[in-house]
């Protein structure tokens, strides 16, 4: 049996409304499921550019890699392994203002996992802390002692370590037009 | 027609008539109701054709494509009478057919208030069309329709969807249109490479026996001279997918039968003996495979291919030849060595006698008292000179016409292929005669699939279309029966009917009408019907219990075919 890994799908597409239920549906179809997701508009105007975290076969991603870029507004799909992304991930933590002064030992938990608050007021406070998925794991477990009101934690955003091209594919199109 | 300004209901039609269409098949209902009073004003320029049933309209369009080579088009309102299509654009998205779907949307102001006969069908139909776009103002109309007709037939082809809301329709605005020919983010026809090419002769030149197995990508590529060349100049026997049949002769020396579940034997037990295998425009359904890892795994494999996500997919491909077959066939013909291959043929000879002794004589000579599918198919050869458009809808009737017709022309062997949909052929053959009005176009269907789409015997009689329609009668859903029998103990759950009288239905649309039970009445009957100019009604009552055969049970090996 091929084994299953973290793969990083990052496609780039045109800004269209439909893609995100297009791609997700290509996922769905394969009953394969989608560990995060984000979207946002990439180093290029009016290109946007999808994360998605996957555990799949290499053979496998493969074949998805090649249904996403089948899609007619999608300009390139790429997948990587952890070790080719710097990617990181940001989590929140909102808790009671009142722990943040009684209990002494939150800030110490805050000030050596390098988070960072973000809001206090007299009912609660915010801390806001990026990194890999360990780290934000850490501080939840450090935390989650003294109660926490609401906790919540982005997707995957990753750029890869080899170039993406994506100017120059826009290029080629324009220039043999 | 700048500055002048129009409604976006016309505009719709002036975009189709800007695309060359001048058949649409549809059903009409509220939220579509604009465009058909443009309809109304336009009819001598764009013929509307109103189905029975929307499925009716979009089967229509994909038999019109298939035997035109041209976009199909149909159109229906919102809510049920575009869910109603959805089936058709599931079938051509998986048989690679070019049709553009439009259907009316409520007004936009009433986009997701569950207002009447509102569906999401962008939503519905989104994992099933190459491409679908909602259109909620009159100005996107022109570019829309132009990227739809590029979209829909460009590349590998497939079903296209827009959606108007009814504000829109109603909207005027300055039309004015430009045709599409390139969208930056898609690329139709990948370049060949010459690498590949180079690699594929070299595999091809050392071959000792070399197998070629097409597909549809063939005809879609319209490249039938390209591939006649190659596999003449090769040498090469090569075998036929079901969607692939008739893009070369059925007389052809070379043309050694169909591959795949109910295959011919030779074929599928030398694809597990063959050095090469080379598969132009097909993609390893498993129909055609049957247990992948147990598929050609001693040879090595060519797939030349325009969809790259089709390499690698199913069958693991050591030389892929990406582009349109047109080109990469040309290429490598030119770059062959001529040859032939002879002694490996003969093999596929001797096994064509085997399958010949134990299933084709019986099939059409049988002793038996009952006439055959088998029979009747090569009786409708007789009579068309096997030069008729033959549109078949899903069951065993459909496996036995595909591999006893006789095909000249290609674009002439319509059926639903991948996706397997019964009803698909009555709407279908009706599509292509329309498509193409010269050629003789013979629907053969089950008595079971007749019933799935029996209501356009209605667009038939009002439109007088020259279909000749043969239904072969075994009083059963005889391929799921034929299941039961080999591997269900016989237990027939629900697959035996009590069917009506399918001549009378007929006469009750005043369409000519016959039933056969005996052999000495078949050719007499069916040349009647190729005879008369007009639409024909031919029941033929075939043996109730009858299997196709040879058989790969599904997931077994392709060399594992069984002839009884
Ligand atoms: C819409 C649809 N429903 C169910 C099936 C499953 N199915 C495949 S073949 C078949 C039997 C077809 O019977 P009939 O039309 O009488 O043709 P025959 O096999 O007897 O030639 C059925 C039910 C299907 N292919 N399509």
């Amino acid at each position: 049996m091929e084994k299953r890994k973290n793969y990083t799908v990052s496609v780039y597409t045109e800004n269209n409304v439909g893609l995100l239920h297009r791609i997700s549906a290509i996922f769905l179809k394969r009953h394969i499921n989608i560990e995060s997701f984000t979207t946002s508009e990439s180093e290029i105007k009016n290109v946007y550019r999808f994360i998605i975290v996957v555990k799949m076969t290499k053979s496998g991603v493969e074949r998805v890699i090649k249904q996403i870029e089948k899609q007619v507004e999608v300009i390139k799909a790429f997948y990587h392994r952890d070790d080719e992304t710097i990617f990181q991930e940001s989590a929140l933590y909102k808790m009671k203002s009142s722990s943040l002064f009684e209990e002494r030992h939150i800030q110490n938990i805050i000030k050596d996992s390098n988070a960072r608050i973000v809001t206090v007021n007299t009912e609660f406070f915010v801390i806001e802390k990026t990194g890999f998925r360990e780290d934000t794991e850490k501080l939840y477990k450090d935390l989650a002692p003294f109660g926490l009101l609401q906790f919540t934690r982005s997707g995957r955003i990753a750029v890869s370590k080899e170039k993406m091209g994506i100017s120059e594919i826009l290029n080629t199109f324009k220039n043999q037009k | 027609m700048k500055n002048k300004k129009i409604s976006g209901a016309e505009a719709v039609i002036h975009c189709l008539l800007n695309e060359g269409v001048d058949l649409v098949w549809g059903y009409p209902g509220g939220a579509i109701m604009p465009v058909y009073d443009e309809f109304y004003k336009f009819q001598d320029k764009l013929k509307h054709v109103l189905a029975r049933h929307e499925q009716g309209a979009i089967h229509a369009a994909q038999g019109y494509a298939r035997s035109s080579g041209r976009v199909g088009v149909a159109i229906a309102t919102s809510g049920p009478g575009a869910t109603n299509l959805v089936t058709g654009i599931a079938d051509a998205q998986i048989d690679s057919t070019p049709v553009v779907c439009i259907t009316g949307q409520v007004p936009s102001h009433l986009l997701g208030s569950d207002a009447f006969q509102e569906t999401d069908i962008i939503g519905i139909s989104m994992p099933v069309t190459k491409w679908n776009y909602q259109i909620t103002k009159a100005s996107e109309i022109p570019e829309i329709f132009a990227k739809a007709f590029y979209i829909a037939k460009s590349g590998r082809p497939g079903p296209v969807l827009i959606d108007i809301t009814k504000d829109a329709q109603f909207e005027l605005f300055e039309y004015d249109y430009k045709k599409c020919n390139g969208i930056r983010s898609y690329i139709p026809y990948p370049e060949v490479n010459d690498d590949s090419i180079d690699h594929a002769v070299k595999l091809i030149n050392q071959a000792k026996k070399p197998l070629i197995v097409w597909g549809q990508g063939v005809i879609l590529g319209n490249a039938e001279e390209e591939f006649k060349n190659f596999v003449e100049k090769s040498g090469i026997p090569a075998a036929w997918t079901i969607l692939g049949l008739s893009a070369l002769p059925t007389s052809h020396e070379l043309n050694v039968g169909m591959v795949g579940m109910h295959g011919n034997y030779g074929p599928n037990i030398l694809t597990n003996k063959c050095d090469l295998l080379i598969a132009v425009g097909m993609r390893f359904d498993d129909r055609v495979t049957g247990d992948p890892s147990k598929y050609a795994s001693q040879a090595k494999v060519i797939h030349l291919e325009i969809d790259p996500a089709e390499v690698d997919k199913n069958i693991k491909v050591d030389v892929p030849v990406i582009g349109n077959c047109k080109e990469s066939l040309q290429m490598i013909t030119n770059k062959i060595d001529k040859r032939s291959h002879k002694k490996w043929i003969s093999k596929f000879d001797d096994l064509m006698k085997i399958e010949f002794d134990k299933v084709i004589k019986s099939d059409l000579s049988p002793n038996k008292k009952g006439l055959t599918m088998g029979e009747s198919i090569i009786a409708i050869n007789e009579f068309t000179n096997g030069d008729a458009i033959i549109v078949t809808d899903v069951g065993q009737h459909q496996m036995v016409a595909c591999r006893y017709a006789n095909f000249i022309k290609s674009k002439s062997n319509i059926t639903s292929g991948g996706l397997g949909t019964m009803g698909f052929a009555l709407p279908a053959a009706m599509g292509a005669k329309m498509g193409a009005l010269e050629r003789e176009v013979v629907a053969v269907i089950g008595d079971g699939g007749y019933q799935m789409t029996i209501q356009e015997l209605g667009t038939i009689f009002q439109l007088q279309i020259p279909v000749k329609i043969v239904i072969l009668n075994n009083d059963f859903l005889g391929m799921v029966r034929q299941w039961q029998q080999l591997f269900f103990d016989k237990r027939y759950a629900s697959t035996e009917m009590i069917n009506p009288d399918f001549v009378t239905i007929a006469k009750g649309y005043y369409i000519d009408s016959e039933r056969v039970k005996n052999r000495k009445d078949l050719k007499p009957a069916v040349e009647r019907m190729i005879k008369s100019k007009k639409p024909y009604v031919l029941e033929v009552c075939v043996e109730k219990e009858d299997n196709v055969f040879p058989m790969i049970p599904s997931g077994a090996s392709v060399s594992d075919i069984r002839l009884d």
